[in-house]
């Protein structure tokens, strides 16, 4: 197996609200990406996804823990060409297509912000070229490149997102809940859009949702998160035919089926944390099989599996 | 169903906003009908004016809108005797004394905005009653308690005290729920009532809304775009798209034997969890700007099974059964026979299958 491009090893990212009170937002969190594939995080609201990947590209300075990205560790201090390499090969899509673009900046400004603050491209023209072959690749026309943010509908804003993302021809791209404000027919263009580039440039992707069933799409592995926690990971078929923690079943169950005869009688599996007396921080990593792994203490295990 | 059981009825609605870019037309010439205990569930795109049409039923339209035409006739009891009102005549003030609230209630999408932050949970919730029942704070806030237990909340009596923010989002969702079911109301409107929630708490307020629903025979109205949450509480199905009702129908009817290309389009969309496709499918293009008024079929430009009348004409309502309409020229008996797409078709197989065992 080849060295893998994102290696986070017990991760910490703490928030001190004030001297009594610290938020753990995540505590202790170990996964690693390979180059080229996707990489899918799960868990509810609150439960650290989009602080990991706010970490992972240094937008927080992480508590405990070591990051390695392609070779290079990116959790300390950075020298000023480590940092150069993290900022062009590691870039992110937000949320919200709206909120992240400037309302006062052309598109061709947006997208080549990157390529203009490290000065990559030496003439107007090769700027020029490197924004209308992005465009197109993301299924937007070169005309495009004049137009502000608040001309586009919301799908097409997010494809500016992805553009801008791109344009840097980076080894892995940070997702965070990138198709969740869009609508349900553009949700599936953007993920296809997504996949396409995937296969063409190679990239990898973390990907963040709260929606288990696009992550089957697009993920090639999964990890499970609940409350700072990476609860269980493993790759897709593994997690969604074979889960083994209680809060991946209860995910996994909560998932509506588009199916009217069988989702009527259907009653979602509940999982709470205290009424099932589980301690994250008591667990250990449990590899149930292959690259398969479950955070429990020797009991819970044997209790959980006994159950499948 | 029977007529006499006919609660909300909505002919011919047309609407349209005033803004400063011009006439946005809204809804064009909506109908839909609500019986007692039914639950009816639109579903369409942001933008395709599901949420409009409710708020014209609420009384609750912006400023800058024109009602052009068109009735909402709803039925009440009063004292007893049955009242048929048309809500468009009404003037907001007496709507908001007579209809809001006691009689039809709604469940808005976030309960972080649709709370007063400055005003107890209990508050929030006797206010209503006390304003329309006129009873006494001290009745009301012991109707509180038992509503936020059956809403599901635990130990009511401490919580009752609590403000918004001392809650989480699936508990705030279920006072909203409690302050809307305060006055014992007819309809009950849920306007995306689970889209900011996390999907293991959406299950369980569907199912709680679902209990309610059993319990006091209330009808309810979903306004959605998650096709899995239609599928779970609805009974009857309409499908908007850009200010029309496209295609309508039980809910069998709808997921089993879809006839408007646009509901192809949606049900294919949804993520399926037991294929493993490599690609999703994806209705092309994005959703019109109804700024600009094109003739014929708002549906056609991202249709690949538009005919050249669709350019022209927009199609009427063909009745497929006695419940279920779609309005698309492929139902005319001149039309060539265009079957739903293959993988929809298989998907459907599979889910037939599925609900057998």
């Amino acid at each position: 197996m080849s060295e893998p491009l994102l290696k986070v090893e017990g991760l910490k990212q703490y928030f001190r609200i004030n001297s009594h009170f610290t938020v753990k937002a995540v505590d202790g969190v170990n996964f690693t990406i390979n180059p080229g594939e996707t990489y899918g995080l799960v868990g509810e609201s609150g439960s650290g996804k989009s602080t990991i990947g706010r970490s992972v590209i240094r937008l927080y300075e992480p508590t405990k823990g070591k990051i390695t990205f392609d070779g290079r560790d990116i959790s300390g201090k950075m020298n000023r060409e480590t940092e150069k390499h993290l900022r062009t090969g590691m870039q992110m899509i937000f949320q919200d297509p709206m909120a992240c673009l400037n309302p006062r900046k052309k598109v061709s400004d947006i997208i080549a912000q990157g390529l203009d603050i490290h000065h990559i491209c030496a003439t107007q023209k090769e700027r020029n070229d490197r924004i209308s072959e992005i465009l197109e690749q993301v299924g937007l026309a070169p005309e495009h490149a004049s137009r502000y943010p608040h001309q586009f509908s919301g799908g097409q804003r997010q494809r500016v997102g992805i553009a801008r993302a791109l344009i840097m021809r980076p080894r892995l791209i940070i997702a965070d809940e990138c198709i969740s404000a869009l609508d349900v027919s553009i949700q599936a263009q953007v993920v296809n859009l997504m996949k396409d580039i995937q296969q063409k440039t190679g990239c990898a992707y973390l990907f963040i949702a709260h929606d288990l069933s696009m992550v089957k799409y697009i993920s090639d592995r999964i990890g499970v998160l609940h409350l700072g926690h990476l609860v269980e990971t493993g790759t897709k078929d593994e997690i969604f035919t074979n889960p083994i923690h209680p809060y991946t079943k209860s995910l996994l169950s909560a998932i509506p089926h588009p199916n009217p005869e069988v989702e009527k009688s259907r009653k979602a599996m509940s999982y709470d944390y205290r009424a099932f007396g589980v301690d994250y921080n008591k667990g250990t990593e449990h590899l149930v099989n292959g690259t398969h792994f479950v955070l429990a203490t020797d009991s819970e295990y044997t209790d959980w599996t006994k159950n499948t | 169903m029977q007529k006499d059981n006919l609660i909300l009825s909505i002919r011919n609605l047309d609407i349209s906003f005033q803004t400063n870019a011009g006439a946005v037309h809204a809804i064009r010439g909506v109908d839909l009908d609500l019986h007692r205990g039914e639950t009816v569930a639109i579903v369409g795109e942001s933008g395709s004016g599901k949420s409009v049409s409710m708020k014209a039923v609420m009384g609750i339209l912006d400023k800058n809108s024109v009602v052009n035409h068109g009735e909402i006739l709803f039925t009440y009891q009063e004292n007893g005797i049955s009242k048929t009102v048309d809500i468009l005549k009404m003037d907001r003030k007496t709507i908001r004394h007579t209809i809001n609230g006691r009689h039809i209630a709604m469940v808005f999408q976030d309960p972080m905005t649709s709370l007063d932050p400055t005003m107890s949970v209990g508050k929030q919730i006797i206010e209503g009653m006390m304003l329309h029942e006129h009873i006494g704070r001290r009745e009301a806030l012991e109707r509180a308690v038992s509503l936020l237990d059956m809403v599901g909340i635990p130990e009511p009596e401490k919580r009752i005290k609590n403000y918004p923010h001392q809650l989480s989002g699936g508990m705030r969702q279920r006072v909203v729920i409690a302050i809307a079911l305060a006055c014992d109301p007819d309809v009950l409107i849920c306007d995306e009532p689970t889209t900011a929630l996390d999907v293991t708490i959406q299950a369980k307020i569907l199912e709680l809304i679902k209990k309610i629903q059993a319990d006091m025979g209330i009808s309810v109205i979903y306004i959605t775009h998650d096709l899995g949450v239609v599928a779970k509480v609805a009974d009857y199905v309409n499908v908007m798209y850009a200010g029309n009702i496209v295609e309508k129908g039980m809910i069998d009817e709808i997921f089993y034997d879809p006839r408007h290309p646009y509901t192809w389009g949606l049900l294919s969309a949804m993520p399926d969890l037991d294929t493993n496709d490599e690609r999703l499918y994806a209705i092309p293009g994005s959703p019109p700007n109804l700024m600009h008024e094109r003739p014929g079929d708002a549906f056609a430009p991202r249709n690949i099974y538009a005919l050249n009348i669709d350019d022209r004409l927009m199609p009427p309502m063909f009745r497929v059964t006695d419940t279920h309409y779609a309005a698309t020229w492929l139902l005319h008996e001149n039309a060539p026979k265009v079957e739903m797409p293959p993988e929809l078709k298989e998907r459907i197989l599979r889910m037939k299958k599925e609900a057998e065992r």
